[in-house]
């Protein structure tokens, strides 16, 4: 991977900039996005949505159905960030704080705690709009500066919002809310998990039909051209900060009308809910399928909520895992036997090196792995198991185990640093084995954990590797 | 009036702004440099805080010291800071430098990633446990400076004493050194400075470990003062320095320092009066209120801080 520099010329790339369109047009994928683009908006909308509208009928349980609940709520935050982030290029960082809000208010306006039973027409729309305007409010001061310090003050904001939801008398600190009313549309009660998930199903259809117009609008794209250059935007006489502020409280009130969908369905709110981890969590659905793509942004919602599902159980994680790593070298690495070879050569480097440790330190090997799933009878006799390497409370018990995790990470990031695709990949070879190691002796005792650290590492190297996601269309700088 | 109140609450303010300080100064000499706010800042801060518990617990803990207790201080002061040092160098050479040339959300969201797996990973060995520095038990808390009613610990002092030392120590590399003149440089105009013969990217690295080291320095300060640490304590230095570096002025050394002292004592006061103020209606939770009001009235107000001078766009 060569970096340009800012100070070497950069011949040839004005010529490759110029014509990026035109090749773009004669590619395969060129030619489809053309003739997506081409299609009426509804049909868009009826291909987009039928799997969600069908997903029910696919399931009896109840716990795949309030995953599918979930996912949507996940949709709807992802597209509502991506107002800020994707469309205009805004850090929000206090984006979670608004869905937070967005609950609280339910519950101030249909609980038994607040003695009130508003039906969902009227609150709804009377939570979005007071969301938006909180939304407004908080981007306000950085007005003058917005960019960077929009994401000090949201992010300061989003503390704030924890500090009163935990600590004031009248959202009842960390106990919450409990006792919310169940949304009543039109006087009708919404009590079965069927009938919240159109109702929530129902609210993503609007939402991206509204996107989807408002990306074509004026404004729409007029925040294109606010995210590609601001200076340029704003000499042809756009209101920058105006448009800035427009978007930031569109995506605050739509993470307002997620939070009202939210809260009814859990039937209670509470602080933990609204956190950093949930932060992170939605901009990683927004980053991977690809920040500015409505599609991208809930294709991405819903993988990585499907895979922290997947990742709950230790044994489902371990197979994740390996399955995770075999097809990413498939997919990634060029030509097709070298993948093939690094497994088969990483294969044989385990069974050696646990002979090796067997015949000298055999302590070394004397452990069983965490998991009862099949694959790890055979990840047994292949890692290094130290005995008790995982501790009671599901930490490394070892210092061992800690340095390897940290040496680890070390290594992949020295990887990434060898240039020669060849001795990469011979170089692949431990570290895949060392990670297996890690995996099997520090990650899966804690999945919960280990799915945090994955989601952190994907948004760093995507952001190197990958910026436009899945599928979001890439950047092509015009000089 | 209860002065010894006033007094004790003075000096919480200055322990916890030389804290908050240092945390600015290195985010203010990143964002002076790259333009970039790093968001991971206070994670550095967090994992030297654990560099140093672990060098404590290596060289036999806080109960019986195998070593002189200052040397012990040393050791742990000095063990963060390098290991801050390569992680702040580590996070700009695989985070920040691949995309010098993205757009400007493209570091920032990169930056988020750092500052969400370092936590995790913290989490991930270490656990949700808080961990105690248990500095009490290396120097007596009784054992300080007697002024009148007044009792400081020694560890404070020593604390609020090296934070001062290290900003010095920054104060004089800055202005008088050669690499101070080509931070200088390069971050007045980092195309002109590299025509000027100076290496850009080296210029950067090493901005990078010395902001990352004093975040680690810090991360053990404010362990042998307040003792605990987690694995999610960045967040709130990061966000109190961040506050700091913007009250003072962005970019500015003086200004940080200033602004870390202010956030420091507004916040110590907030803590001990707060309650009387509203009545009992807010309790010392909310402090973190008042340094958010800080930060909204200075960015109406002054946005550019105390220090800083008003940004002129250039085309």
């Amino acid at each position: 991977m060569t970096e340009p520099r800012p100070e070497q010329p950069r011949i040839g790339v004005d010529e490759w900039v110029a014509s990026a369109e035109e090749r773009r047009q004669r590619s395969f994928a060129g030619r489809l996005e053309e003739a997506i683009d081409r299609a009426p908006a509804a049909a868009k909308l009826v291909v987009f949505a039928l799997p969600f509208a069908l997903f029910p009928f696919f399931t009896d349980s109840e716990y795949v159905t309030q995953v599918g609940i979930d996912t949507l709520i996940y949709v709807l935050l992802a597209l509502g960030l991506n107002v800020a982030v994707g469309w205009v290029g805004l850090l929000d960082l206090g984006f979670v704080a608004f869905f937070g809000l967005g609950a609280y208010l339910y519950a101030a306006l249909a609980s038994e705690y607040a003695g009130r039973h508003w039906e969902a027409q009227f609150a709804v729309p009377v939570i979005a709009v007071a969301v938006a305007a909180t939304g407004f409010l908080v981007g306000l001061p950085s007005r003058r500066l917005v960019g960077d310090y929009l994401a000090i003050v949201t992010l300061f904001f989003l503390q704030i919002w924890l500090v009163v939801l935990v600590n004031a008398s009248f959202t009842r600190g960390p106990n919450g809310i409990a006792d919310i009313y169940p949304l009543k549309l039109f006087g009708r009660e919404i009590v079965s998990l069927e009938g919240y998930y159109y109702v929530t199903f129902a609210a993503f259809v609007l939402i991206v039909s509204f996107l989807y117009l408002l990306d074509r609008s004026r404004t729409g794209r007029a925040w294109r051209a606010l995210r590609e250059d601001e200076l340029a935007a704003e000499l042809m006489t756009m209101p920058v900060n105006r448009l800035k502020l427009m978007a930031f409280a569109v995506g605050a009130g739509i993470a307002g009308i997620a939070g009202a969908l939210y809260a009814p369905q859990q039937g209670a709110v509470f602080p933990a809910n609204f956190d950093i981890v949930l932060l992170i969590t939605v901009y990683a659905m927004v980053v991977l399928g690809g920040a500015g793509s409505i599609v991208g942004v809930t294709v991405g919602a819903v993988l990585i909520n499907a895979s922290l599902e997947a990742l709950r159980d230790p044994d489902d994680a371990s197979w994740l895992f390996y399955l995770a790593i075999v097809l990413a070298l498939i997919l990634l690495m060029r030509p097709r036997w070298l993948p093939v070879a690094v497994l088969a050569a990483t294969a044989v480097f385990g069974l050696a090196v646990h002979e090796l440790a067997e015949q000298v330190r055999p302590s070394l090997v004397a452990g069983t792995t965490f998991g009862t799933a099949r694959v790890d009878e055979l990840v047994d006799s292949w890692v290094l198991l130290p005995e008790g390497a995982i501790g009671q409370d599901g930490l490394p018990a070892g210092a061992l185990a800690r340095l390897a995790y940290v040496g680890l990470v070390a290594a992949m990031l020295g990887l990434t640093l060898i240039r020669s695709r060849l001795w990469r990949a011979v170089a692949l070879v431990p570290v895949l084995y060392l990670g297996a190691c890690v995996w099997e002796n520090v990650l899966v005792a804690q999945p919960a954990v280990a799915r945090f650290v994955l989601i952190g590492a994907m948004l760093v190297a995507l952001m190197a590797v990958r910026p436009q996601g899945l599928l979001g269309k890439q950047r092509v700088e015009i000089v | 009036m209860d002065w010894d109140k006033l007094v004790q609450l003075l000096v919480n303010g200055v322990t916890l702004g030389s804290v908050y300080a240092l945390v600015a100064l290195g985010f203010s000499m990143v964002y002076g440099i790259l333009k970039l706010l790093n968001l991971a800042h206070g994670d550095v801060l967090m994992v030297g805080a654990f560099v140093g518990w672990g060098v404590l617990g290596w060289l036999g803990g806080a109960q019986d010291p195998t070593v002189a207790v200052w040397l012990v201080i040393l050791l742990m002061i000095l063990a963060a800071m390098v290991g801050g040092g390569f992680l702040g160098v580590a996070i700009e050479r695989f985070a920040y430098r691949p995309l010098r040339r993205a757009p400007r959300i493209a570091p920032l969201i990169s930056a988020l990633g750092v500052s969400f797996f370092l936590q995790n990973s913290v989490l991930l060995l270490f656990g949700a446990n808080f961990r105690s520095y248990d500095s009490f038990d290396l120097v007596d808390v009784g054992v300080g400076v007697e002024w009148g009613p007044l009792h400081v610990w020694v560890m404070r002092i020593v604390v609020i004493v090296s934070a001062l030392a290290m900003m010095g120590g920054l104060w004089l590399l800055v202005t008088r050194s050669k690499l101070g003149k080509a931070m200088r440089a390069t971050a007045f105009d980092r195309e002109a400075a590299a025509m000027m013969g100076i290496d850009v990217d080296r210029v950067i690295v090493k901005t990078f470990f010395i902001g990352s080291a004093l975040a680690g320095a810090a991360g053990v300060l404010v362990g042998l003062v307040f003792f605990q640490i987690n694995h999610f304590m960045g967040f709130n230095y990061g966000l109190k320095g961040f506050t700091a570096a913007v009250v003072g002025g962005i970019g500015s050394i003086p200004g940080a320092m200033v602004g870390g002292l202010f956030i420091g004592l507004a916040e110590a006061f907030s803590v001990g009066y707060i309650e009387d103020l509203t009545r009992g209606r807010l309790g010392s939770a909310f402090s973190d209120l008042v340094a958010f009001l800080i930060l909204v009235i200075f960015m109406l107000v002054r946005p550019q801080g105390i220090f800083g001078k008003p940004e002129v766009k250039k085309v």
